[in-house]
Formats: C-alpha cells, sequence, structure tokens
C-alpha cells in the first residue's frame, strides 16, 4: 500500500467518524420535528407559543405553552443574575489575583462543582432549601422561582468561572506589561484593561451558562414547583417547559395530542438553544475580529 | 556633573530563582542622551532595562541584590511605590502592545489613571503626545477608532506617544524596532534623536548598527555582565576589551 493510500484512507476514516455525531444530531431533529409538528393541526403556532393556559389533559384541552415559557425564561434569567457575578469574579480571582497555591486548589474545586449530578442539587433544594425558604418568608410552598434560580445558578457557576477563565487568561501579557508600564496598579490593570479585552469571552460564557440553565430538567422539575401559570412573584411556583416534558410525557399516550405538544415544546426549547448557542459564537467571533475598538 | 546622572545601578545582582541573571552591575545614564544596551540573547540587557522600572516585579520568584537610585532614591526601598516609579520612568516594549481600544483611549489610559479627568486637557495631552511621536498627521482624524488597525510601525509609535503622554523623565526602550520593517525602524530611529533632547533614553537593541547610529553611550553585555561601557564611538571603533571587538565585528553572537 503506497503512503498516499495510506493518507487518502485515514482521511476518509476521520471524515466518517465525523459525520457519524452529525448525522445523529440530524436525526434527532428530524425526530423532533416530525413528532412535534403534527399539534399546529389542532393549534395555531401562535396560540400554542402565547396560549395562556397549559390543560393538556382536560376535555377540551388547552394547549398554550406561555405559562412554561415565561416559566423557563424568568428562572434562567434570574439563575444568571446571581451566576454571573459570582462565575465572572471568581474566573478573574482564580487567573489574576490568586496565589499559584490557591489556584490550584480553587480551579479543580470550581470544576468540580459541575460534577455534582442534578439530581443531587434537585434533593438538596427540595429537602434543605425549600423548608428554609417557607418557613423564613411565611410561605405555602418553597419550591418555587427562588429555589430553582438558586439551584440553577449552582449549576452554571462553574460553566461561567470556567470559560471566563480561559478568555482572561488569554489577554496576553503585553497588554498587562503595559498597563503596569504606564503606572497602573493592579486592580485597575484587571478593571481596566484585562476584563474589557476578555469581554468576548465572558460574553460567551454568560450565554453558554444561560444555554445550560434553560436546558437543565431534573432541578427545575424537582425544585421549581410545577404549576403551569405565569408567576406573580419570585415565591410563586413555575413549570419550566423542559420541567413539563419530563413530568407529563410518561403519561402522554404515544402519539396522542398530548404526546405531540409535548415534542412541540421540545421544539421550541431546541430552538431557544440553538440560538443562545449561535449567539454564544457570534459574539466570540466578532470580537476576536475587530477587537474591542471602542471600549 | 552629579546632577547629570539620572540613574545609577550599584552592585546590583539579580536573579530569576536561583539562576542569576545579572552580576554586580554598577552604570550609570545620564540625561538627555541615549544610552544603549547591546549584547547577544540571553544576556541580561533586558533583565536590566526592566529594573530601571521595577518590571521584573511582575514575575515571580525574582530577586534584587544591590541599589537602583533614580535621582538619587534607591527604587527598590521597601517605601517606595513601583506604581509611582512606572509613572516616572516610561517603557516601550519589543513587540507593539497597544490595548485593544481606540487610539485616544489608548493616549489617555495613563494619565486619567493619574487623576487628569478635563476632557480639554486630556484632547490637548493626546495631541501633543501624537505629535511628539510623528504620529498626529496620520491619525488626527481617527481617534476614535481602534488602535489595533494601525500598522506595526504605527502601532508603536502609538506606544511610544502613550509612554510620553505620562511626561515620564526617563523612557525605556526594549528593542522598539524588532518587530518593524525598515522604514518604520527608520522614523523610530528618528524620533529617538527628536526626543532626546527632552527625555533620557535608555535602549535594548540587537542591531548593532542601530545602537552606532543613534546613542551616545553603549554598554556591552555578555551572560550577566557589563564587559563594557563607554561612549558610542569608542565601543565601536576601538573598544578596549576583546570581547566587545570581537562581538561588534560580528565574531560571535
Amino acid at each position: 500500500m503506497t503512503r498516499r493510500l495510506k493518507e487518502i484512507i485515514i482521511k476518509r476514516i476521520f471524515f466518517l467518524f465525523a459525520c457519524v455525531s452529525i448525522l445523529i444530531l440530524g436525526l434527532i431533529v428530524a425526530f423532533l420535528f416530525r413528532e412535534g409538528i403534527p399539534i399546529f393541526r389542532i393549534v395555531s403556532v401562535r396560540d400554542f407559543l402565547l396560549g395562556g393556559e397549559w390543560y393538556p389533559t382536560f376535555d377540551p384541552p388547552a394547549f398554550g405553552i406561555w405559562p412554561l415559557i415565561v416559566g423557563s425564561f424568568i428562572v434562567t434569567f434570574l439563575s444568571t443574575f446571581i451566576a454571573v457575578p459570582l462565575g465572572v469574579l471568581s474566573a478573574v480571582y482564580i487567573s489574576e489575583v490568586a496565589p499559584r497555591p490557591m489556584k490550584e486548589i480553587l480551579k479543580p474545586l470550581i470544576e468540580l462543582l459541575a460534577g455534582i449530578p442534578s439530581v443531587v442539587l434537585g434533593f438538596f433544594g427540595m429537602v434543605v432549601l425549600a423548608p428554609w425558604l417557607q418557613d423564613t418568608f411565611d410561605l405555602p410552598t418553597g419550591l418555587n422561582i427562588v429555589n430553582a434560580s438558586l439551584m440553577l445558578a449552582v449549576m452554571a457557576i462553574p460553566t461561567i468561572s470556567s470559560i471566563a477563565e480561559d478568555a482572561l487568561y488569554a489577554v496576553p501579557r503585553e497588554f498587562k506589561e503595559a498597563s503596569y508600564a504606564l503606572g497602573a496598579t493592579k486592580s485597575e490593570t484587571i478593571l481596566k484593561v484585562i476584563i474589557p479585552s476578555a469581554l468576548s469571552g465572558i460574553s460567551t460564557a454568560v450565554i453558554l451558562g444561560m444555554a445550560r440553565a434553560i436546558g437543565e430538567t431534573m432541578v427545575v422539575l424537582m425544585v421549581a414547583g410545577g404549576a403551569a401559570a405565569i408567576p406573580e412573584s419570585l415565591f410563586d411556583s413555575v413549570r419550566p417547559m423542559p420541567a413539563s416534558i419530563a413530568a407529563e410525557m410518561g403519561e402522554a399516550p404515544f402519539r396522542s395530542e398530548h404526546y405531540h405538544a409535548l415534542f412541540a415544546t421540545g421544539i421550541v426549547l431546541f430552538l431557544l438553544t440553538l440560538a443562545f448557542n449561535l449567539i454564544a459564537d457570534y459574539v466570540s467571533h466578532k470580537f476576536r475580529e475587530t477587537g474591542s475598538g471602542t471600549l | 556633573m552629579e546632577d547629570n546622572r539620572v540613574i545609577k545601578t550599584k552592585d546590583v545582582n539579580f536573579y530569576y530563582g536561583k539562576f542569576r541573571a545579572l552580576t554586580d552591575i554598577s552604570m550609570d545614564f545620564e540625561k538627555n542622551r541615549v544610552t544603549a544596551l547591546i549584547g547577544p540573547s540571553g544576556c541580561g540587557k533586558s533583565t536590566l532595562l526592566r529594573l530601571l522600572n521595577r518590571m521584573n516585579d511582575l514575575i515571580d520568584g525574582t530577586r534584587v541584590e544591590g541599589e537602583v537610585l533614580f535621582e538619587g532614591m534607591n527604587i527598590y526601598d521597601p517605601d517606595v511605590d513601583p506604581v509611582e516609579i512606572r509613572r516616572r520612568i516610561g517603557m516601550v516594549f519589543q513587540k507593539p502592545n497597544p490595548f485593544p481600544k481606540s487610539i485616544f483611549n489608548n493616549i489617555t489610559y495613563g494619565p486619567r489613571l493619574a487623576g487628569l479627568s478635563d476632557r480639554v486637557e486630556l484632547e490637548a495631552l493626546a495631541e501633543q503626545s501624537l505629535k511628539q511621536a510623528v504620529l498626529w498627521d496620520e491619525v488626527k482624524d481617527i481617534l476614535g477608532q481602534s488602535a489595533m488597525m494601525l500598522s506595526g510601525g504605527q502601532q508603536q509609535r502609538l506606544c511610544i506617544a502613550r509612554a510620553l503622554a505620562m511626561k515620564p523623565d526617563v523612557l525605556l526602550m526594549d528593542e522598539p524596532t524588532s518587530a518593524l520593517d525598515p522604514i518604520s525602524t527608520a522614523k523610530i530611529e528618528e524620533l529617538i534623536q527628536d526626543l532626546k533632547r527632552q527625555y533620557t533614553i535608555i535602549i535594548v537593541t540587537h542591531n548593532m548598527q542601530q545602537a552606532a547610529r543613534i546613542s551616545d553611550r553603549t554598554g556591552f553585555f555578555y551572560i550577566g555582565k557589563l564587559i563594557e561601557y563607554s561612549a558610542t564611538e569608542k565601543i565601536f571603533t576601538r573598544p578596549d576589551i576583546k570581547q566587545t571587538e570581537d562581538y561588534i565585528t560580528g565574531r560571535f553572537g
């Protein structure tokens, strides 16, 4: 066998393996759409997305997922609001401030946080956080938006922290030196040079953290409370989309309207996650090309 | 005569961990002169330059012995704030390193940190610094644009302008033209000649012709030691020491 032929064969094999994952993704998406689309023969896309009532097992059933979308967004944004400062600041501390031994302890610890199974976090939220919230704020239930957001934040922190840290680490040493040479202190250098230079990577980290939170199922299933209604306060229960799918899929008869409606909810979730990823990709590319010139 | 020596080093030894990078360096740098530091790679010339504004502080595990006197004050005295030293002793690096900010914000970065906030003054300072660095005509209409879109030579002049905006007494230059093309190099050499009227310039260079062209005094370093230090003309025409002669005639290095 000639060397050239070997090269070609090896190349083809790699190509084949690369294709497998794309093919699987394609099949999943095709299946998702095939099972989800039929619901739109019964309700319009508009009524499905913006309908305020989700009573899939009533007679007649109501398939409006607006409360679920609102539930998903509210826990996602609140958890991002909690996780971003913690994740970004811990990344800054690890990459710029911490002495080396401290760094070597902290970094794996935060990464370990990502390794906690979400069901364990959910369990913690149910057994520890929920009773505490209920007692402290005198609520009917501790399974609510605040609880879910806190647990989701714990899940998003390691994602945000480790991607943000990579971005901070990638800031060229020359920028830091230039800043110090102009008489900047360490904190001035961090705030005015390092963080702005890493902003695209930090934004990517935040968006990916949000994507992680919006798709997370187990935690919201266990601690969000499960009420398919538009919440009026942060202590109300909600039913985010993944929780709804996970809770109801078992009881929805195969290829019933309810079944199709859950798949359609899956399509919405998929498109949202896809959008988050595309935005993250766009942000990181755009800034890399032009530099954040006007900062 | 005493007044003319802005920076003096006295028996300076410098260590990276256990490695001794500089041995017993005693050197005077005169005011309004260009002093060149030459020598083969790893000879310690850049290390010495970075010692003069305490940039080596930023590297872990380094240690300094001896004294570096700036206007009579030991800058390694525990009471001295390195930030204050770096405001008075500016630095230009080997690779042009503008911030990914606008040209205007690059120039005004240091002065703003030092407390200058008046917009009119900042604008005047930016204009003055860019004119000093002979960059004003090229960028006066695009001050709001990113410095990253300038050419390498323009970026390096911007970095010089940025250092000048701090109104330093001394300007340290670490191989400022090694990443540039010959035309940009010529511009910067010309600039250095102009700047020495107002500033004391210490420049590290790998390029011996450059040292011969622009400097008044030259120090030759080899393996962490100052081998010979005198007027540039003397170093390049009749050096006292054989090693210096071997190096400048290209027999090693």
